[in-house]
């Protein structure tokens, strides 16, 4: 609340703690930005218009679905529409964060939803799992904003520069591939994780043929009307297993 | 493809990335979920998580693969593996690097 609040936000313990949990999956974070980068010049954007798009988009999977379209010359509103479909799981995302964050002012509110990307949000709730504001969570999240950012963006740049010079075969999305893997296994804390991560597979693979990357927005679906039915049904039942 | 229409295009996906972001926090306007949905909803991220993973791991153009010579299962059960032992984040990659790589331009799988 103090007027000079950005050097003291550096050295908050959380921000630090945030930056240190990103920094372990920014070898994955690395890997795509790099791919990203390649994927943006080799797509036909050119080197300004790469750049462009990887300063001021910062969402590497709507990036990735509109390259195509924008180097074709679609009509602007199909490259929006695909965005947003691509985009949607951020909308659940946000429904998510509303309990953490709305207390805070609208500019605060802006440039964190800029920057809440997935890793920024999965990490973050994984740190507070009550929905609810506590000390230290604007640190936190900061913390591993800016250390995703900044890997995402080294490692974007560098691709754009190396375009043409990195061989597919060696896999190198398989980085970013892991480092979700590894984010996974450090969310799987007991069956009730475990079913969501089971059903959302099980959806994804199953609705893998839909367009636009939407069989995730199935998948979160599933995994969260799942998550309602155990819920209820576990209140359901607590009260009947007491009284017998 | 003109620039001012890439630009535009761009700025575009930018807003985009904004407005899908803080879809549901952005606006003063109070919103309240079912209780059941608002604790379901904790499950969102770890969701999006799996469902972006299980088609990479099994999954090849648009199908599941049907053989065990595919180097993405070794390497994602080596950096399981990995993170059940030791329970860290850059292991995971490395091992799960190391295995990939060696099987995919050692052995040629």
């Amino acid at each position: 609340m103090s007027p000079p609040a950005q050097p003291r936000l550096w050295r908050h313990p959380e921000f630090v703690q945030g930056s240190k949990d990103m920094a372990g999956i920014a070898l994955g974070i690395a890997a795509w930005g790099l791919v990203t980068g390649v994927a943006m010049v080799n797509g036909g954007l050119g080197v300004g218009l790469a750049l462009l798009m990887s300063l001021i988009v910062f969402a590497g999977s709507a990036q990735l679905a509109t390259i195509a379209l924008i180097a074709a010359g679609a009509p602007l509103w199909v490259v929006w529409a695909t965005a947003v479909c691509v985009n949607l799981r951020f909308v659940i995302f946000s429904a998510a964060w509303r309990p953490y964050v709305h207390h805070r002012s609208r500019w605060d509110r802006l440039r964190m939803a800029y920057f809440s990307a997935d890793l920024s949000t999965v990490l973050f709730m994984r740190r507070y799992p009550q929905p609810e504001p506590a000390p230290g969570q604007w640190e936190y999240f900061w913390g591993g904003a800016l250390t995703n950012w900044l890997s995402w963006h080294t490692a974007s740049l560098v691709g754009i520069a190396l375009s043409g010079s990195i061989p597919p075969e060696w896999g190198l999305s398989f980085a970013g591939t892991l480092a979700l893997l590894g984010l996974t296994c450090s969310l799987l804390a007991g069956p009730s994780t475990w079913m969501a991560a089971v059903v959302a597979s099980g959806a994804a693979i199953a609705a893998y043929a839909l367009p636009l990357r939407l069989n995730i927005v199935v998948a979160i679906a599933a995994a969260v009307a799942m998550a309602i039915v155990m819920d209820t049904a576990a209140r359901a039942l607590k009260p009947a297993a007491s009284s017998s | 493809m003109t620039t001012s229409y890439a630009v535009a295009a761009i700025l575009g996906l930018a807003l985009i990335t904004v407005v899908t972001r803080g879809f549901f926090f952005l606006l003063d306007r109070e919103i309240r979920f079912p209780a059941p949905l608002e604790r379901a909803l904790r499950y969102a991220p770890l969701a999006a998580l799996a469902a972006v993973l299980a088609p990479e791991l099994v999954m090849l153009e648009g199908h599941l693969i049907s053989t065990w010579h595919d180097p993405r299962l070794w390497a994602a059960a080596g950096a399981a593996a990995w993170y059940a032992w030791r329970r860290t984040m850059l292991g995971v990659i490395v091992v799960g690097l190391a295995i990939f790589l060696s099987l995919r331009l050692g052995w040629g799988w």
